[in-house]
């Protein structure tokens, strides 16, 4: 049983071992898998009764992070950060503005016509933060965001999100990297074989 | 933050104003061409299985499409030769030649007769007499053994069921003893050019299935080499329309392709037969000749082509897309 609330402009971590049910956790959010019983509600929408056809609608308002980032190998790092509002049907040159914008926060406005494979892993991460927040989600989803980088990349990615946050975007974090979210002073909540045991600012140990 | 926070996630207001409208369906009618011309530019950074497609798909267009150009000019053959069937009234002994002059015009008037021509008996032995080389056999005989003749022939436009009519109603009338018309291998023909063009229907419908799954197939194999790509834009908020798009477009691509292809294989061919074709006809004193293929055939063609490659789209997209969903 996992019940809680992450208020409007909130962030906030979700930890425990692997295994645990994090991932399940924002796969139920993101309606990748359906919850069997209970409730999810996000932004007022209720998921339990959100049919197929409406779930694109919902994943326009969430930014999901990736930990291997996911992105398009054979397009170029602009075309991948434009790709959320491509599917909105944005003009293009709102899209083009937009998109300089996103990358100009991850600081990769001179990389926009690179490859992917040409980056390094924490540029590729940013470039994955770049596409969850060009169309402004009011929500932030990370799955190990930092899981493929080393501490100092992980601190400035996190640094990233700090930022969105103090801008109203509602932040849920996944991660294991209890240091790294012990210097933190957010809010943690601690999973344990798919039930919530420790909801507060500090990390159960 | 308007654009997260609109359900609709149109950033136009849902197009409240006729301009707000007209913008929308521009920037519909932009998104499409763009992934239109995308889709085009995808097929030709694979230049060599395109071709191989776009050709397998023309082969299969191509075969139906010249066989039904050779039966039609066959048939366009049996018309022109149908001109020379005539329908023999062998008149009954003893009518006298006045009588038989004034059924010929009189037959001559009828809507459904181009014109007439009487033989009296004199002028049939006459001739028999020049030809036959039997001049001393005739001359054995007492009294003209032969009746008078008068050919009809029909109009060019008769259906061989109408000819067949006409015959039967000649042939009741008093003055003829004997109608006689040798239309039978203009029926045969006929039953065989609508046998071969059923057969060709076959053909036609068996090789357009093969289009629709060669179709299918290439974007079954195109639809599972992007699934990660599809994956991400699902992710990313990408409706099944979206995502359908480009598949359906490649569809079209091929389709198009391939029914150029075709038309290409049949003129080529067609220049190939000409000349032969020619010589062929010359020796039956014959002008025909082949064409070109027609416009309404181009126009069938492309039509055709591009209806199989969509479908074909359809088929493959509705098939194995839905099962590609985030995990």
């Amino acid at each position: 049983m996992v019940s809680f609330r992450l208020e409007a402009g909130e962030m906030a971590f979700l930890t425990g071992h692997s295994g645990a049910g994090k991932s399940s956790l924002l796969k139920l959010i993101t309606l990748i898998e359906r919850a069997s019983a209970g409730q999810i509600v996000v932004n007022g929408h209720n998921l339990t009764r959100l049919g197929r056809r409406e779930i694109p609608r919902l994943r326009r308002n969430i930014g999901i992070i990736f930990q291997d980032y996911r992105l398009l190998h054979d397009r170029t790092v602009f075309d991948n950060v434009a790709l959320p509002l491509i599917v909105t049907g944005l003009q293009r040159r709102d899209v083009a503005r937009r998109v300089r914008a996103a990358l100009d926060m991850v600081g990769l406005l001179n990389k926009e016509k690179r490859y992917p494979v040409t980056l390094s892993g924490g540029e590729q991460q940013r470039v994955g933060i770049a596409r969850a927040v060009v169309h402004k989600p009011p929500l932030l989803l990370a799955d190990e965001p930092t899981g493929n980088l080393d501490p100092e990349l992980s601190r400035e990615i996190m640094t990233l999100f700090e930022l969105f946050n103090q801008v109203g975007v509602s932040v849920l974090i996944a991660s294991h990297d209890l240091e790294l979210i012990g210097s933190l002073p957010y809010r943690v909540l601690t999973l344990e074989q798919g039930r919530l045991i420790h909801d507060g600012g500090m990390v159960a140990r | 933050m308007s654009a997260a926070k609109a359900p609709s996630g149109r950033p136009q207001g849902a197009g409240a104003t006729r301009k707000g409208v007209r913008r929308g369906l521009k920037g519909y009618l932009e998104r499409h061409l763009q992934v239109l011309i995308h889709a085009l530019g995808r097929l030709s950074r694979n230049p060599l299985s395109t071709l191989m497609t776009t050709a397998v798909i023309g082969i299969a267009l191509a075969l139906p499409a010249g066989l039904y150009l050779v039966v039609d000019h066959v048939r366009d053959l049996g018309g022109q030769w149908r001109e020379t069937t005539r329908i023999s009234l062998f008149l009954k002994q003893g009518l006298a030649d006045e009588e038989a002059r004034r059924l010929a015009e009189r037959l001559a008037g009828e809507a459904e007769v181009e014109g007439t021509e009487y033989v009296s008996p004199a002028q049939a032995l006459e001739e028999f007499r020049e030809f036959s080389g039997f001049g001393e056999v005739l001359d054995a005989l007492d009294g003209n053994p032969l009746p008078g003749l008068i050919t009809v022939q029909p109009i060019s436009s008769l259906p061989p069921e109408a000819i067949q009519s006409l015959l039967e109603r000649l042939r009741a009338l008093p003055e003829v003893d004997i109608a006689q018309l040798d239309m039978e291998w203009v029926r045969r023909l006929h039953s065989l050019v609508d046998l071969v063009q059923r057969g060709i229907l076959v053909i036609a419908i068996l090789l357009a299935l093969a289009v629709l799954l060669i179709v299918g197939n290439t974007l079954r194999l195109d639809i599972e080499s992007r699934r990660e790509e599809i994956v991400i834009t699902k992710l990313i908020g990408a409706t099944d329309g979206f995502i359908r798009r480009p598949f359906l477009y490649t569809g079209f691509w091929y389709g198009l392709g391939g029914a150029l292809v075709a038309l290409l294989l049949v003129n080529l061919s067609l220049v190939l037969l000409q000349g032969p074709v020619q010589r062929l006809a010359g020796l039956y004193g014959s002008d025909f000749r082949l064409g070109f293929t027609s416009p309404e055939m181009v126009i069938l063609l492309l039509a055709a082509g591009v209806m199989l490659g969509l479908a074909g789209a359809l088929l493959a997209v509705g098939r194995h897309l839905r099962d590609i969903e985030p995990e």
